[in-house]
């Protein structure tokens, strides 16, 4: 049960943090209908960044509650402009181009362009793993199993409520701005059928632009907080990160902002689940088998609408 | 024929500079360029003692920043000033000659090929390049079935490649000699060629299945998570794959029971000639050649099939397919099958020449550069797999050539480390270029009456 419980709380941190990442595949697959395969690497992207600027900030686990909140809200500041100047660029240089091309260019385009950010991050930053000492720390005891059971206690750590508390709050406004603001309706609009909303006065080439930045945003705070929960970062974990946060986009149900976060916590759950009781080496066989199992008896994923096939 | 508009003539002149729209373009690439490369190239972290450091390097950022701007300018006044004479897009049937180019080049470069190892000035290093890019060619070739003619994207092909090597690899170090001796061991290649070819072609069918009713993009992240879960398998397993470690000491292969060894009873006392290693490349080169003509020929004479060209039915359009009576599920599951085949022989190929195998060499990587292979080439042309597996895995070696660099620009400059960069970099522009790569016009397979080329454009790329 104690053991259960901690798993809970790993698996729903975990979750959160696909979750956001997979926002920005759902979004750009529900309106222009390709997997931006560079998301991934935008979100690792926006890790190195964070961790260049907590480096260059110095801030260390020993400068006070208050200061560090502080500097991490700068510090997640700066990873979003720079992880949505990458993604924007990408867009403008590999996908625009391509819009209504043939059907595999942007696809070979975007491989490439995950090709070229991650070994441009490798050669620039060198290919090792970069630890860092953890700088949110401490925590609370939540419930223990005493010595003759097994001694287990369930830990909730303040970067546990960190990810989630973030998660939350973004939610919050992202929800916001797709269901309340013009721009939100723009995007809602031109993911049920863009000519009509181009025929209707909406920039469509605006509205995907944004659309690329705000899942950038989203992917860098991912990105930060990946790095912080894990202490280290390289510039290859947005590959692995990037497609199960796709497993999550897609078990959600494509185009589907709510369901990209249920997807997220499903894939993080059965990802820490796989690994506390059977295996940890095959967790990522597990999301993949997940995937599969997803595509082939749930195409249409659980908050999305089924695609009908005209003639 | 195309009809250009006669107002392109009007408007040669060029047009006036808006000097501000410009110098407010440049200044905004400008700071883009900055927020790209300045974190991440000006910033270097490295490691100190139990924490990370920072080396400033703006020096190099403001070059590149500079090299980005100013390349932006010479832009805008040298090429986007001019009007751009758009040819209108004729939709007409243009009657192209069949391959002509075709006609006469193929010939030759089969004739380099088939002598290429004897012509002077070819030493070891060139026939083991063209050893790589004949896998590679083969590859194309085989992922050229399901990709270019049966139109079902396939992300995870290295999969059945890895199948194969493991295949050859297993049997011929352990399997092989415990069931029939140690005498076995100089055929062991032949042998096991046909196994590996029929275990892929398995595999191919056993992971075809399950995504029968996928299509798209779905299609192609589905094979690339089963060509991952392939890769862990294999890395996990170690009791039967050996691991992260690989397996090493993979018998190599014999001129037909007669190993290349110095001495009594090897291939150049056989044929009373000087031993010299190169023997084994050259037959290792033989080897590839027939085995990547084979593909070539079984792809040519299966278009002709009626399987051929169910595939290419369904390419074009799957409902229509059905309607027709065609199975789509049998003929999907052919395709797979027989391209997950050929990997298996190229997989059983590269153990051999390789002498060694480990799940590093079956990365997505490879995957995805065969796919660009084959849709660099133009899908579904077997000239243009040939182009393109030269142009790609040559310009891999290009970069160990350019060490005339190391001389002009600053210490620890390593070219071969920029060459996936280069490469991915490539990519992005040659489709934006050419999306539909190098050979843009097919041969039919079917014919009425006379032999016409068809432009790509009007050749369905398939939803699968």
């Amino acid at each position: 049960m104690e053991y259960f419980l901690q798993q809970l709380i790993n698996g729903i941190t975990l979750g959160s943090i696909y979750g956001l990442i997979a926002i920005g595949y759902t979004m750009v697959y529900g309106i222009i209908g390709m997997i931006n395969f560079a998301h991934g690497d935008v979100f690792m992207v926006g890790g190195f960044v964070s961790l260049i600027a907590i480096v260059a900030l110095g801030i260390t686990g020993g400068s006070g509650f208050f200061p560090i909140i502080l500097a991490l809200v700068l510090v997640v500041f700066i990873a979003m402009i720079i992880a949505s100047a990458y993604n924007w660029t990408v867009e403008r240089v590999a996908y625009r181009p391509l819009r209504g091309s043939f059907r595999l260019a942007p696809l070979i385009s975007a491989i490439g362009m995950s090709i070229v950010l991650q070994e441009f991050v490798r050669i620039a930053q060198d290919g090792r793993p970069k630890p860092l000492q953890p700088i949110v720390t401490g925590g609370y005891e939540i419930m223990s199993r005493a010595a003759a059971q097994g001694e287990f206690i369930v830990r909730l750590s303040n970067m546990q409520i960190f990810i989630i508390i973030t998660t939350l709050i973004l939610m919050a406004i992202f929800t916001a701005i797709i269901t309340r603001t013009s721009l939100g309706r723009a995007q809602r609009s031109c993911e049920q059928d863009m000519k009509m909303a181009s025929l209707l006065g909406i920039d469509i080439n605006k509205t995907i632009s944004i659309t690329f930045i705000m899942g950038a945003a989203l992917a860098a705070v991912a990105g930060l907080m990946f790095f912080l929960y894990y202490g280290v970062t390289d510039f290859y974990v947005g590959f692995l990160a990037g497609i199960k946060a796709f497993t999550a986009a897609v078990l959600g149900g494509i185009g589907s902002i709510p369901g990209a976060m249920i997807g997220g916590l499903i894939i993080g759950l059965i990802e820490v689940f796989w690994s506390a009781y059977f295996s940890i080496e095959y967790k990522d066989v597990a999301a993949f088998a997940m995937l599969a199992a997803v595509l082939i008896f749930l195409p249409q994923g659980i908050l999305g609408k089924p695609e009908i096939e005209k003639v | 024929m195309a009809i250009v508009p006669k107002s392109n003539d009007v408007m040669t002149e060029t047009q006036p500079l808006n000097i501000a729209a410009i110098a407010k373009d440049v200044l905004f690439t400008a700071i883009l360029a900055f927020l790209i490369l300045g974190p991440i190239l000006g910033l270097k972290t490295f490691a100190i003692t139990g924490s990370l450091a920072l080396e400033q390097r703006w020096g190099m950022v403001s070059v590149f920043v500079a090299i980005v701007a100013g390349g932006r300018l010479a832009y805008h006044l040298l090429v986007w000033n001019k009007p751009q004479a758009k040819p209108a897009r004729a939709i007409s049937m243009p009657t192209l000659p069949v391959m002509s180019f075709g006609k006469y080049i193929i010939p030759v470069v089969l004739l380099v090929a088939i002598f290429l190892p004897f012509l002077p000035g070819v030493d070891r290093r060139i026939v083991d390049l063209a050893i790589l890019i004949l896998t590679y060619i083969m590859l194309g070739w085989g992922l050229n079935i399901v990709v270019g003619l049966a139109g079902l994207l396939d992300l995870g092909y290295v999969a059945f490649y890895a199948v194969g090597a493991y295949a050859y690899a297993l049997l011929a170090t352990i399997y092989l000699p415990a069931w029939f001796g140690d005498g076995i061991v100089p055929w062991a290649f032949f042998i096991t060629l046909p196994i590996a070819g029929i275990l892929a072609a398995l595999w191919g069918v056993i992971l075809g299945f399950p995504v029968l009713r996928l299509r798209g993009d779905y299609l192609a992240i589905v094979t690339l998570a089963f060509g991952e879960i392939v890769r862990v398998v294999l890395i996990n397993w170690s009791d039967f794959t050996g691991g992260p470690a690989g397996i090493g000491g993979i018998p190599r292969p014999s001129f037909f029971g007669l190993p290349f060894t110095d001495g009594e009873g090897g291939f150049a006392a056989f044929f009373g000639l000087d031993f010299k290693p190169i023997h084994r490349i050259i037959f290792l080169y033989y080897v590839i050649l027939v085995l990547a003509l084979f593909t070539n020929f079984v792809t040519m004479r299966l278009r002709r099939l009626p399987v051929g060209r169910a595939w290419e039915a369904l390419r074009e359009d799957e409902i229509a397919c059905r309607s027709l009576g065609i199975n789509t599920t049998s003929t999907k599951l052919t395709a797979f099958a027989i391209g997950a085949m050929f990997a298996g022989f190229a997989g059983s190929f590269f153990a051999t020449r390789q002498g060694f195998v480990s799940p590093e060499s079956f990365v997505f990587l490879e995957s995805f550069i065969i796919l660009a292979i084959v849709v660099l080439g133009g899908l579904g042309s077997q000239i243009g797999v040939v182009i393109a597996a030269i142009v790609i895995i040559g310009s891999f070696e290009v970069f160990r050539e350019l060490n005339f660099l190391k001389a002009v620009m600053p210490a620890g400059f390593d070219p071969v480390q920029y060459r996936m960069l280069a490469v991915g970099a490539a990519l992005v522009l040659i489709m934006r270029w050419k999306p539909r790569g190098f050979v843009t016009r097919r041969e039919p397979s079917v014919i009425l009456k006379e032999k016409k080329a068809i432009p790509t454009d009007l050749v369905a790329e398939g939803h699968g």
